[in-house]
């Protein structure tokens, strides 16, 4: 560790800690989780406790994922997109990482501009562009017409096509971090050492290369998967209505039916999912590696 | 390993890939300087009367106004709270630390959409619905947490033993924020304030539910504008979003490379 104390400073801090018992350090982060604790996560604890006591105290709401088809329809097709995402997302992530570990520094440092450019342009700009390019008359369909390959313009939104290649498009990102990070801890004479011994580039690919980078390829999907699982912009502007998602469903019942118990339950089991993984996560890549590629 | 071919198609379907994230992005700038009504590319003609219209909207204007006093502020506001706790919990140790840590990442962890309901059902009670506190407010609390990760970067590579001396010395803790730990870390106290501040210009979901009429942002405007018709403006006040977010990265960009280069 970098901040490995000197012995001396280390007795300094005994000292400090035993004359004056309490650290003014503290004082430094009281603001900040005191904001958070008050106006942050009490309220959502209080909107999670309305899972069990909104409209009537019991687990009734949590009854309805078995009971209601439309809960479980949505809760399954939730799940399924986020997976198509995550699979699409990695691996496409993958080929950007890979060639990014090859590429020369200053290439490397272009190909890393437009990634966090990417990354900071807005989902609603992002989902508003692909509005503009995947729609009935959008420029894709306009100008497959024009080029005379299509007669009719294929249905490229308002359905899950269309909130896959949003989400899909959103997450690249999100993948390439972590996948990078781990890419770049792998000892490059590891695969120097397998093409010496005579194996062939892919053999080395597959039987040495892959198998190194596990611990980013689950990071990686862990992290597009809790991303993706609160979509709520692309499926409401790409899906057009017909493909909701947990998300836009709990806006719905929020704004529109005024019924905050299935929201609730809803967002309970949705925060709870997002904390687990993201232990899970935490267990193969630390967070701050994860996220701190955003802030490079 | 370069030249060989699995390595050049990888390369090339790599500058696809990142095509694929930056292009589409961009179309909103075409489309903005349509001659035309409705979205379209400027095949035939180019005019400026969407930008036109968007300059001389009283709500538009209203609108952009609004987002820049709600992200300058909350941004400030971020910042010196994630600041001040990514350093005390930089000197501070023991088991609860790590967890305080965690508990501050929260609101980048939990889905935007959990936030929106929440701070939905809290602000009722305290009367900021619709309210530019309440709004300002929202958004520093969702932006701490990138404000805590880059600071703490930063200190991470912040020699302890400087602000061990400088304590030892007789300096009291704020002369030592202010004169050594401080002007050390700038450089991520300013990645935090322009993330955060991108953060909230950007943001919809929770303003969505928490401003009805009298807060009414420029993602909000947009969100409205798309879902309602097909007019180019949309496409206007798209591009302004991208170009005011591209200006704070570049700016941001430039002052941490020549900063580089002062120091080395």
């Amino acid at each position: 560790m970098a901040r490995a104390p000197y012995k001396g400073a280390r007795a300094l801090n005994v000292m400090a800690t035993r004359t004056s018992r309490f650290n003014p350090y503290w004082l430094l982060v009281a603001p900040a989780v005191l904001l958070v604790l008050a106006l942050y996560v009490a309220p959502i604890v209080n909107v999670l406790l309305l899972s069990v006591t909104d409209p009537k105290p019991g687990l009734g709401n949590y009854v309805k994922i078995f009971e209601s088809d439309t809960v479980a329809n949505l809760i399954w097709r939730t799940i399924r997109l986020c997976l198509i995402t995550t699979a699409a997302a990695v691996t496409l992530g993958y080929v950007v990482s890979y060639a990014m570990l090859h590429a020369l520094s200053h290439v490397r440092r272009r190909m890393m501009s437009i990634l966090l450019i990417s990354f900071w342009i807005s989902v609603l700009v992002r989902s508003f562009a692909w509005l503009m390019l995947l729609g009935h008359n959008g420029l894709i369909n306009d100008l497959l017409i024009g080029l005379g390959l299509i007669s009719e313009p294929l249905p490229l939104m308002r359905n899950e096509l269309g909130v896959l290649i949003g989400m899909t498009e959103y997450m690249v990102p999100y993948a390439i971090l972590p996948l990078l990070a781990n890419m770049q801890g792998i000892d490059p004479r590891v695969t120097s050492a397998s093409r010496s011994l005579g194996a062939s580039s892919a053999q080395t690919f597959f039987r040495v290369f892959l198998p190194l980078t596990k611990p980013g390829i689950i990071a990686a999907s862990l992290l597009v998967f809790i991303s993706s699982l609160g979509f709520y912009v692309t499926p409401a502007i790409l899906g057009g209505g017909k493909v909701q998602m947990i998300a836009e469903y709990i806006s719905v019942q929020l704004l529109v039916t005024v019924r905050w118990g299935v929201a609730a339950m809803l967002a309970t089991l949705m925060i709870a999912s997002v904390l687990a993984l993201m232990y899970v996560l935490n267990r193969f890549m630390k967070l701050s590696v994860v996220f701190g590629g955003v802030a490079r | 390993m370069k030249s060989s071919l699995g390595g050049r198609i990888n390369h090339i379907a790599a500058w696809l890939i990142l095509a694929i994230l930056i292009i589409p992005s961009l179309v909103a700038f075409p489309v903005s300087i349509t001659a035309k009504t409705y979205l379209s590319l400027p095949w035939e003609g180019v005019s400026l009367q969407h930008f036109q219209h968007l300059l001389t909207s009283p709500e538009w204007i209203s609108s952009f106004g609004q987002s820049l006093l709600i992200a300058i502020v909350a941004s400030a506001l971020s910042t010196l709270l994630g600041t001040l706790a990514a350093i005390g919990l930089w000197r501070l140790s023991g088991r609860f630390i790590e967890a305080i840590r965690a508990f501050l990442l929260l609101p980048l962890m939990v889905p935007p959409i959990i936030s929106a309901m929440a701070f939905y059902r809290w602000w009722v009670p305290l009367g900021l619905i619709d309210s530019y506190l309440g709004i300002i407010l929202a958004h520093a609390i969702l932006a701490i947490p990138m404000v805590v990760i880059t600071v703490s970067a930063a200190l991470a590579n912040f020699d302890l033993r400087l602000e061990q001396a400088s304590r030892s010395l007789g300096a009291s803790l704020p002369t030592t924020l202010r004169r050594v730990i401080l002007p050390a870390i700038r450089p991520g106290i300013l990645a935090g304030a322009v993330f955060a501040f991108i953060l909230s210009w950007d943001e919809i979901v929770v303003t969505l539910f928490i401003s009805k009429f009298d807060v009414f942002t420029l993602p909000r405007r947009l969100w409205n504008g798309m879902r309602e018709n097909t007019d180019p403006t949309v496409a206007a006040a798209a591009v302004v979003l991208i170009c005011t977010t591209l200006v704070f990265l570049v700016g941001f960009a430039i002052l941490s490379r020549k900063r580089g280069e002062e120091a080395a």
